[in-house]
């Protein structure tokens, strides 16, 4: 008898083997790649402004207030589409701050003046370096980081109405201090 | 349609599909695609880029993918070894930013106790059904 269910044994194993995989095929996966600073403090960095007239971004402005900070492209589409829902924000006097990953100066301007110019200060990360410091890994994406410098969430993807609401729920959480 | 008539459209359609244009004007940073002039440190930064995952083309090393940004990634490890950082300290730098996810050779920890030593596990089973068998066929004979 109990040999008998021993030779069940590798029945159940390749059954159970077959579940996970079906299961994993057939569930909806998450590709995104968060960033492992959210709840971590921003690193230092030092980027060049993006625009003649226009101050940079600097890790000292996060020192009070929380900010936005947006990373987008001229030449990325999805940002376009986040444009009005960037600019629904500002209008409600929220600060955001971006950083242009590979992109020139002309190309940015362009940008701006087409679909509507959110921004409080803007940098140039022409080797996507602070992108990689921060752990985002494509445009566009958000950060929300408060008055201490802390990154308190990330948003990933173009900001479309439905996110609205959780963007400024975190804004205003990150006045309280952590 | 006749055979050849059908692969010229199909070649005359892969002719017309152009990619989406969703990458920058700017050409690829210094260090993408150019060597270290020291082989040693190229060496190094050689074999760092081989294990470490392409961001936006998730499946290949940077080392193999053309993006930009396996690019940008290339030049960041590349002018960082230069500078004297050894490839354990980007790795963990890395690690700190995007998880273990980011490199091809995750460290051994709880979570990852099964890939480790699964192959090891079911090697001594099947090598102790083996024996199991081995004996019951010699009894017989």
């Amino acid at each position: 008898m109990k040999r008998g269910l021993v030779l069940w044994v590798p029945l159940v194993v390749f059954l159970a083997i077959g579940a996970v995989a079906a299961w994993n095929l057939y569930s909806p996966s998450d590709r995104l790649i968060h960033s492992r600073l959210v709840g971590q403090p921003l690193p230092a960095f030092v980027l060049p402004a993006a625009l003649p007239g226009r101050a940079t971004v600097s890790r000292a402005d996060y020192a009070g207030e929380p900010r936005i900070l947006n990373i987008f492209a001229s030449w990325c589409v999805p940002c376009i589409a986040e444009a009005p829902q960037l600019m629904a924000m500002a209008r409600r006097g929220i600060p955001i701050d971006a950083v242009a990953i590979r992109d020139r100066p002309q190309d940015i301007q362009m940008f701006l003046s087409r679909w509507g110019d959110p921004y409080r200060n803007v940098a140039l990360d022409a080797d996507s370096s602070l992108q990689l410091s921060i752990g985002s890994s494509g445009v566009p994406e958000t950060f929300v980081i408060d008055g201490s410098g802390t990154i308190r969430f990330q948003h990933i993807g173009p900001i479309t109405d439905a996110d609205m609401a959780r963007l400024i729920q975190e804004y205003e959480a990150a006045r309280v201090p952590s | 349609m006749s055979r050849p008539d059908r692969l010229f459209m199909i070649a005359l359609a892969l002719a017309a599909a152009s990619p989406a244009l969703a990458d920058s004007l700017l050409p690829p940073t210094e260090y993408a695609n150019k060597q270290l002039a020291d082989p040693r440190q190229e060496a190094a930064a050689r074999e760092l880029m081989h294990e470490v995952r392409c961001l936006v083309c998730q499946g290949q090393s940077i080392a193999d993918s053309d993006a930009d940004m396996a690019g940008d990634m290339r030049n960041n490890i590349r002018r960082r070894i230069a500078a004297g950082e050894s490839p354990q300290q980007i790795r963990a730098w890395l690690i700190q930013r995007y998880g273990n996810w980011v490199t091809y050779d995750p460290p051994v920890e709880p979570l990852t106790w099964p890939l480790w030593f699964a192959p090891i596990v079911l090697l001594g089973a099947g090598l102790f059904l083996m024996r199991g068998q081995f004996k019951r066929r010699k009894k017989k004979a």
